[in-house]
């Protein structure tokens, strides 16, 4: 039986002003997949992943989200944390919880914080300086991040790029196991490796779907 | 020292705005504003003469000047940083036209001193309500904003992702900002606010690892320089600017230094 399509899109066009960044770009995203965006820098894929948060519309074609936005979690591209970056692992995860106006944390967002942290294997890392940490470990804060909120789509945009291959096995276990949890999990990334390991659909913005 | 009405002015006023630089030090040090509020001091500045020149307090004249710069530089876009010439430029023509001010309203040096340095002493009751009134609204809003402010000064790229209204709020704080400048002013003068908003907050990095325990350090710091430099100034009879601005130099040097031996 097939699951539920979380996003479709049917013949979408991007274009700034005279350049076409894609065309013809048709995909379907349904829920548990491990879904696989690549191609060449400026191949628009970062574009895409906009298309798909609803942060810009296409220049042609339709996209359909069968999911509300706040249940999509994004984990950008680059992130600018210092060495001097003053706040715990925690701490900067409890940043996206944003739907309550009180100062503090209720108990239930703090769960979801312990959850998040056991979920990506940081736990015992939580009261450290996020500053301080190694390349793989602020990725999975990162992650944790993203997933703070329970997302049923999670978005990654070339998580793993600048790390050891080490590192980058330990973020992908991670973010394979959430996806066996039924997290469906949108994966933009240049390495062959990876997309061959970890993905069950991938679309080249290149030319097709596979 | 209790006994004299400006000392009691003076302590009111040094305790709410030591509070309130606090608070919005925080975020303007994540966001690594400090030289933006240094300009919009130097716009306070020809704001305060501009007022002396009318014939209103210099507070009134500070507030209209910062708050429609506030509002006319929009949000602090990440993608566009404002160029240094651009910051010179704007801070040179304010200063000028300060200068200008003062010179047609023949308020005279020690007018254009107590503006640039700060008269804490000088503080009257009516300026304390308005200081009272003016931190009020803001801590009111910084409340209500809370979650949000620190979603987006302390995680910009992540929150340009997920945070709606991104633009609203950061024009929001950019006019909490130029009111904040405008009531610190009154305490360390328009030249010296960003020691009160940027120094205490820099400490307390050193010291906490969320965003409350980075306010409440902040306040600490705030709250040692004002206090012990009303005390210094009152017993010495120097300048309580100065006291002010080298306790909190000597705050963030030791911090600073505590860190390094520590880690």
């Amino acid at each position: 039986m097939k699951t539920p399509i979380l996003i479709q899109a049917q013949n979408l066009r991007m274009q700034f002003d005279q350049q076409i960044v894609f065309q013809e770009v048709s995909f379907q995203i349904r829920q548990g997949d491990f879904f696989c965006i690549v191609g060449p820098n400026g191949s628009g894929k970062t574009t895409l992943i906009r298309l798909i948060l609803g942060q810009m519309q296409p220049t042609a074609g339709q996209i359909t989200r069968n999911l509300a936005l706040d249940q999509m979690g994004y984990m950008p591209q680059f992130r600018n944390i210092a060495t001097d970056y003053p706040l715990s692992t925690q701490a900067f995860i409890a940043l996206k919880l944003i739907h309550n106006w009180q100062p503090w944390l209720t108990k239930t967002e703090k769960e979801q914080v312990a959850t998040a942290l056991q979920a990506t294997r940081i736990w015992d890392k939580r009261k450290a300086r996020l500053g301080r940490m190694s390349g793989g470990e602020k990725q999975r804060v990162y992650l944790a991040q993203a997933i703070v909120n329970q997302p049923q789509l999670l978005i990654l945009d070339e998580p793993t790029a600048s790390l050891d291959v080490h590192a980058k096995f330990q973020v992908m276990d991670v973010v394979q196991e959430l996806n066996r949890a039924q997290t469906t999990v949108v994966f933009i990334s240049h390495d062959p490796d990876l997309l061959a390991h970890y993905g069950t659909q991938q679309l080249d913005l290149t030319g097709g779907t596979k | 020292m209790w006994q004299y009405e400006f000392m009691q002015n003076a302590w009111i006023a040094a305790t709410v705005i030591s509070i309130l630089c606090g608070i919005m030090g925080v975020f303007i040090v994540a966001r690594q504003l400090a030289f933006l509020t240094h300009t919009l001091s130097e716009i306070g500045f020809a704001g305060a003469s501009f007022g002396v020149w009318l014939g209103w307090t210099p507070l009134n004249g500070m507030l209209l000047f910062t708050v429609l710069s506030a509002l006319t530089a929009g949000t602090l876009d990440r993608d566009k940083p404002v160029k240094d010439t651009l910051i010179s430029l704007i801070s040179a023509f304010f200063m000028g036209l300060g200068v200008l001010f003062l010179a047609i309203s023949k308020a005279g040096t020690a007018y254009a001193t107590n503006i640039l340095f700060g008269s804490i002493v000088g503080i009257s009751h009516h300026d304390v309500n308005q200081i009272i009134l003016i931190a009020g609204v803001e801590f009111l809003v910084i409340l209500v904003l809370y979650r949000r402010l620190k979603f987006a000064f302390f995680d910009p790229l992540g929150a340009q992702s997920s945070l709606q209204h991104g633009g609203l709020i950061s024009l929001c704080f950019l006019v909490m900002m130029s009111l904040s400048v405008s009531v610190v002013s009154q305490i360390v003068g328009s030249l010296l606010v960003f020691a009160l908003l940027t120094l205490p907050a820099a400490a307390a990095q050193f010291w906490g690892h969320s965003v409350h325990a980075l306010m409440a350090w902040s306040i600490i710091f705030a709250l040692l320089g004002t206090w012990l430099g009303l005390a210094c100034g009152y017993w010495t009879n120097l300048p309580v600017t100065f006291f002010i601005t080298t306790i909190e130099t000597l705050i963030y040097l030791i911090s600073a230094g505590l860190h390094r031996y520590w880690s």
